[in-house]
């Protein structure tokens, strides 16, 4: 059973997605057990793999006994076993939080939306455990058709965000594609190691089809990860998709994708050809201040909670590119902790999103008024992860920034330094103006009359059990990968190390 | 003589006391004399915790205690010194004397929320202490934005429109400088020395860095500690009196500002090192600013109608003579600079006291309604009386001491132009203070707008504001053990 366990993350979710496809239409009842079930077991299977990975390092697993470059590797190390638990357990909180959401939202397509739901994490995971660049792509599709869906699902303007994300998305997964055709005509390989050892041995980094398949699979993972200026697509995708299409996809596609670009960084293209052949690193790094600047000031703009997260993960996507092409160690320490981190605050944002919109049916941030009296624990959950986005000690958001921000002065990006701090004081203004509304109501009272305090304790209400525990559970993680993020970071720093990602070379 | 160290967990268990208290405060919700009873208790806990290090800080050795490695080469430690002992002492003593007087105000104005209001408070003095014997700057940093966010709720406390300003305005000061600022320079310190960034009596930066960069950094420390309320980073201190008066009290004229002064004299001492300053000829920039800032605010200080917002500026001045006295980098200027730190706060907490109090009794907020007002609430004004004293640095009261040892300093360096910041800034200050007692007693009888009754504030009010006074003038006669502490302090940080 041990030794299956990288099968047994993706064996789950996938088989329950057909069985709820062909029972769940007749027992509408069993869908949610059966998805929470199997999520959660592929989380024990996450679990186990990456205490495997702890213990013995690298697991190569090959798909029916087809060794590569001919059968499909799957290979787990310190990052994706890390990222997959991530997935995994993000997928499970937001199936927890679905229990009311989806039928109250999407009533005649219960057993359709849990189908998807469940195809949406197998192709997601599939992504991240694999070794073979083809298959990547195929997971890519399967996890970029479920999610045209279930943002179509979504009310009326919901359509017409999916169009723009159907149409965004397949360049970008086609310019990933041809990238990849590319390197396998060089190289004869589709397996990501069996790539690199091929380039190396022939010294086919100078070739210019070589240059060529990294500017495809560059740009069209930029797409998909929604990296500004190629994010058109991505506001209103996760603003009018239902609440629970938002909270799974808004935490993990976009860093998925992060994770696929410094895959292909670090293990196919390498760090050699990547920062010191290239000379990109300036350059993309000055994008990614564009990024974070253009995400956390259109926020600013927007009074839609939902889109204004939305802007927020675009920021959040500039902060990660940024400190992968920082070119620094402690800077590739804190881009793939923050993939880890950020999951979870965004997680946790968005299920309060969804949480506030099941209450009130309001969009708008008004409907954040006077929600500290009718729902604190509630209110709880969104202050840690309000406060993990600013970067406010202990919470995890914190100690990303610091690593990040570490990197940025190691390398001598002060400019990348600059774009964060300034992102994170946008990111205050934003939270306590929700937290200002809540607190205070829309409209405070005038002068000094105390008559609110005889209202109090009136009309309470939390969130119901199957939202609020979600809620509060990734609340906790968010605490509790901030505190020990020193044992997290000295997993990810086992895996980082052996690329001996030069300190400051630029 | 080395100084020796001994680790243990009392500073630790200092610093939880008042924070645990929350979890009685909150399930005593419904039974007010019990969940006061708590804070009390917390608080009598936590001073003795306090007090109990204190012969041992005397000795010369220092109580550290680690809790955990948090990010590979960073600890969350705590270590206690002269400086963290003084500060510590100054606001253990002070919570239980505020809480005394919080009930007495919060009762008789029948405030809503009590609970939040006390809980908050017990967070608030966790993270003060937190500061107080932060071990190293990550430390330092975590209670700083702690305290930050713990006294928000405290100072919007009404949650009235004007609250809502106030607090927009105390966040966005705080938050912004603490994250644009020291933040940064905290992660810049961190790359270069790479070191665990812990306290050293004699600063441990020397060496990694030029001389702009230390010049650049001092600055990003100086402003970021905006708590210190050092211009032009001051216009949250007046903005946050819209906060009940013991908050004002005990944040805004001991705890929160204290944290940002005392946080400035940990970086130049313990980071950078008197020493190092005194070599790249930095302390000079830091004492012009200070004496801008103090001049500028006792101005301000004088054309201020509402009691409150006047003291919020004279604390503002008051702050920045700490500030100045440290970066005299004289020993006689650091040792007054530290017991600045204890005088300004008993006397401040006097006058705050006094304003409540006649706020509570008479509705009364604006100094020109306030003739006669000695006649109606005789004890009150006396306090305000002695609290002026102090803050002027007139004998017979404590502030004569602090003021007494800042002016050596600057003799002592022949540094005549802070010597007439100071003198001038004292006539400012008995400028504004000694006309509102005057006119309290000393009113012709038509002028009078109150009746010569007496009719004082709730007894526990009464009780804390005497109290406090009486203290002040109780340190004419014996400054200790705040001398001891900042002479040993300042002895460690420079050569005399």
């Amino acid at each position: 059973m041990i030794e299956q366990s990288p099968a047994l993350i993706l064996i789950p979710p996938f088989l329950v997605a057909i069985l709820v496809a062909l029972v769940g239409f007749r027992y509408q009842k069993v869908c949610f057990p059966l998805t929470v079930l199997s999520l959660a077991g592929s989380v024990v299977a996450c679990v186990v793999t990456l205490m495997r990975v702890i213990e013995g390092g690298t697991i190569r697993y090959f798909i029916a006994g087809w060794a590569p470059p001919f059968g499909i590797e799957f290979r787990i190390d310190g990052l994706n076993a890390l990222v997959a638990v991530t997935v995994s357990s993000v997928g499970l909180l937001a199936a927890i939080y679905s229990k009311n959401r989806v039928p109250a939202e999407n009533p005649d397509k219960v057993s359709q939306y849990y189908t998807l739901f469940l195809l949406l994490i197998t192709g997601l995971l599939g992504m991240v455990i694999t070794g073979d660049a083809f298959n990547l792509y195929v997971m890519l599709e399967v996890a970029a058709l479920t999610s045209y869906a279930l943002i179509a699902m979504g009310p009326k303007r919901a359509t017409l965000a999916a169009y723009k994300y159907v149409i965004m998305g397949t360049i970008g997964a086609s310019f990933y594609l041809l990238g990849v055709g590319y390197l396998y005509i060089k190289t004869g390989s589709l397996n990501m190691f069996d790539i690199h050892e091929v380039l190396k041995a022939n010294d086919l980094f100078g070739s210019p089809a070589v240059l060529v398949a990294f500017i495809m699979i560059t740009v069209g993972v930029w797409i998909k990860m929604a990296f500004f200026p190629l994010h058109a697509w991505l506001p209103n995708s996760y603003a009018y998709a239902p609440t629970t299409s938002s909270a799974i996809l808004g935490p993990l596609v976009t860093k998925v994708m992060i994770y696929v670009m410094i895959r292909l960084t670090l293990t196919v293209f390498g760090v050699e050809y990547t920062f010191i052949q290239l000379e990109w690193s300036n350059i993309v790094v000055w994008m990614s201040v564009l990024a974070i600047l253009a995400g956390s000031i259109s926020a600013l703009a927007q009074t839609d909670l939902r889109k204004m997260l939305a802007f927020l993960i675009i920021a959040e996507v500039g902060y990660m590119v940024g400190g992968v092409w920082l070119a620094d160690e402690t800077g590739m320490i804190g881009a793939i902790y923050h993939i880890i981190a950020d999951a979870f605050m965004t997680l946790c944002v968005f299920l309060f999103a969804g949480i506030l919109f099941a209450k009130t049916g309001k969009r708008d941030l008004s409907a954040m008024d006077g929600q500290f009296k009718k729902m604190p624990l509630t209110l709880v959950g969104f202050l840690v992860g309000a406060f993990s986005l600013i970067g406010i000690p202990p919470t995890a958001g914190f100690f990303s920034k610091w690593y990040l921000i570490q990197g940025g002065i190691n390398s001598g990006h002060y400019e990348y330094v600059i774009a964060l701090l300034i992102s994170s004081l946008i990111n205050a203004v934003l939270f306590f103006r929700m937290i200002e509304i809540a607190y205070f109501g829309v409209k405070p009272a005038e002068g000094h009359d105390h008559n609110h305090s005889s209202d109090h304790d009136s009309g309470r209400s939390e969130a119901s059990a199957s939202m609020l525990i979600p809620l509060l559970i990734t609340a906790a993680i968010l605490l509790l990968i901030g505190i020990f993020n020193k044992d997290l970071v000295a997993i990810i720093t086992d895996f980082v190390s052996p690329f001996n990602i030069a300190s400051g070379a630029r | 003589m080395s100084p020796t160290n001994i680790t243990s967990i009392i500073p630790v268990l200092a610093c939880l006391a008042s924070l645990l208290a929350v979890l009685p405060i909150v399930l005593l919700r419904s039974k007010p004399n019990f969940r006061e009873g708590a804070t009390f208790v917390a608080g009598f806990l936590k001073f003795g915790l306090v007090l109990s290090m204190l012969p041992t800080i005397l000795d010369g050795t220092t109580i550290s205690y680690t809790l955990w490695e948090i990010v590979p080469n960073l600890t969350i430690g705590f270590r206690v010194d002269g400086l963290g002992m003084l500060f510590a002492l100054v606001a253990s003593s002070l919570w239980i004397v505020t809480s005394l007087y919080s009930i007495g105000y919060m009762r008789g104005l029948k405030e809503h929320s009590q609970t939040r209001f006390y809980s908050f408070f017990a967070v608030s003095l966790s993270a003060t202490i937190g500061v107080a014997f932060a071990a190293n700057l990550f430390t330092l940093y975590l209670f700083y934005e702690m305290l930050s966010l713990a006294t928000y709720p405290l100072v919007t406390h009404h949650q009235d429109k004007e609250a809502r300003t106030g607090g927009r305005t105390y966040l966005t000061h705080l938050l912004t400088t603490s994250i644009g600022f020291v933040l940064p320079a905290l992660i810049f310190v961190f790359v270069k020395t790479g070191s665990s960034m812990e306290f050293a009596g004699s600063g441990f930066l020397k060496g990694y860095i030029g001389e702009t960069e230390a010049l650049i950094l001092l600055l990003l420390f100086t402003f970021g500690f905006a708590k210190s309320g050092l211009m032009p980073f001051h216009s949250w201190l007046p903005g946050a009196m819209v906060a009940p008066t013991p908050v004002s009290a005990l944040l805004h004229a001991v705890a929160v500002v204290k944290v940002g002064v005392f946080c400035i004299l940990r970086v130049y001492s313990g980071v950078f090192g008197l020493e190092f300053l005194k070599e790249l000829d930095l302390g000079t920039i830091i004492t012009w600013i200070a004496a801008f800032t103090i001049i500028v605010s006792s101005l301000i200080a004088l054309s201020q109608d509402n009691l409150k917002r006047r003291l919020a500026f004279s604390t503002i001045g008051q702050l920045s003579y700490i500030i100045l006295g440290m970066a005299l980098l004289t020993p006689m200027g650091a040792t007054g600079s530290m017991m600045h730190i204890a005088m300004h706060a008993f006397g401040k907490i006097t006058l705050f006291f006094c304003a409540g109090a006649i706020f509570e009794a008479t509705g009364k907020k604006k100094i020109s309604q306030m003739v006669g007002i000695g006649k109606r609430m005789p004890i009150t004004m006396i306090a305000f009386f002695i609290g002026s004293l102090s803050i002027v640095g007139i004998p017979l009261a404590g502030g004569f001491w602090s003021k007494f040892y800042l002016l050596y300093g600057t003799v002592q360096e022949g540094q005549y132009a802070m010597l007439a910041v100071l003198l001038t800034s004292s006539l400012l200050n008995a400028a504004y203070f000694f006309p509102i007692v005057f006119k309290a007693f000393f009113c012709k009888p038509e002028e009078s707008q109150f009746e010569a009754k007496v009719e004082e504030a709730h007894p526990a009010a009464v009780a804390a504001l005497s109290l406090t006074a009486l203290v002040t003038v109780v340190f004419f006669f014996y400054p200790e053990p705040f001398y001891s502490l900042a002479e040993a302090a300042a002895s460690q940080f420079i050569s005399f």
